[in-house]
């Protein structure tokens, strides 16, 4: 197959999946999103079996996936996941109507509205961006005085998605969380991110370790990543001491360096076989 | 290997001669963070690299 992969910015990932195309006996074709013309109107579509969306910006991935499907090709993951993703307003939403759980989350436009939020679900909580990633931007109040002051801030930002409150129970979780990889409806492989810090994300110092994928893991990922229509996903997962297992979030464009270093498991030749299997069906 | 120009000091920086569009170096002389480009005449050269920008990540 000739397989496309859209990208900004060449990491780990990229070079990876790459060289996990050529191995498996595909053609690779890089498609270095930043310098191209897209022409909307004309189809001049890329010749390729199907298109890895790999950029590093979200705003770059929305575009160019938007311009891909409009030329005809089959881009992973698609706009709709891209989408769904992205946003955690939807995410948590299309978790909660299939009655996925995740921490308690509530929505609020103002100060006063979210700290009535804030005092029902009890403090700490957490207060997010409905977009962004790396822990960027994501407060813990553990008062009602720090909340307003967190409010204030966001409120203050010329980003008129920081006045959208996206508040959430804090979940006291053991040290970790758990990565978990979704695949066209299969769970390779998991790590646990460890860190003292309670925001756990790897961009931020956290961890990788081995995280065995249990039938319950399993489990819950399938049915996550299936809500959010399927692909190739990341789902975070916290372990709640009195809820058990919560889904987070869920990455769209999602990044395996330290999975891959710590299991040594073929995360990139897993996400090209099985895409291959299901573009031939 | 092939040796570029680093575009902030001069200095030359030797990169992979299968280096892909967008791949990142450093310059081993400033530490300016740089990024592999070929331009429409095919020719490549170093730019300075994006910085991370707000919509960036997983």
């Amino acid at each position: 197959m000739n397989i496309g992969l859209a990208y900004d910015v060449v990491r780990f990932e990229e070079k990876s999946l790459l060289q996990a195309i050529n191995h498996l006996g595909h053609v690779s074709k890089p498609i270095h999103v930043v310098d191209k013309e897209f022409w909307i109107n004309e189809a001049n579509g890329f010749d390729a079996d199907f298109i890895i969306q790999r950029c590093v910006s979200f705003s770059r991935a929305l575009a160019t996936t938007t311009i891909f499907e409009r030329y005809g090709n089959i881009v992973v993951n698609n706009l709709d996941v891209l989408r769904n993703t992205a946003d955690k307003l939807i995410t948590t939403s299309m978790l909660a109507k299939r009655n996925i759980p995740t921490p308690a989350t509530a929505i609020a436009f103002n100060k006063q509205t979210a700290l009535s939020i804030a005092r029902k679900m009890g403090f700490p909580v957490v207060v997010k961006p409905v977009s962004g990633s790396w822990g960027r931007n994501i407060a813990r109040a553990f008062d009602e005085q720090s909340l307003l002051d967190i409010l204030e801030l966001r409120e203050n930002m010329p980003n008129p998605q920081m006045k959208v409150h996206y508040v959430q129970e804090h979940v006291d979780k053991p040290e970790r969380d758990i990565r978990a990889f979704y695949v066209w409806g299969e769970v390779p492989v998991a790590i646990y991110r460890v860190s003292k810090m309670w925001k756990t994300n790897t961009a931020l110092g956290g961890r990788a370790q081995p995280c065995p994928v249990t039938d319950e893991l399993r489990e819950l990922v399938v049915k996550a990543g299936d809500a959010l229509g399927g692909g190739v996903l990341g789902v975070d997962i916290l372990e709640s001491r009195e809820k058990g297992l919560l889904v987070n979030e869920i990455n769209g464009v999602v990044e395996f360096r330290n999975t891959v270093l710590v299991t040594g498991y073929d995360l990139p030749s897993k996400i090209v076989e099985n895409t291959v299997k299901v573009v031939k069906r | 290997m092939v040796n570029l120009a680093c575009p902030v000091c001069g200095s030359s920086v030797e990169v992979p001669s299968d280096s892909l569009p967008g791949e990142l170096f450093e310059c081993g002389d400033c530490g300016a963070q740089l990024e592999y480009f070929v331009d429409e005449k095919n020719a490549a050269s170093l730019r300075v690299a994006e910085e991370v920008a707000e919509d960036w990540g997983q």
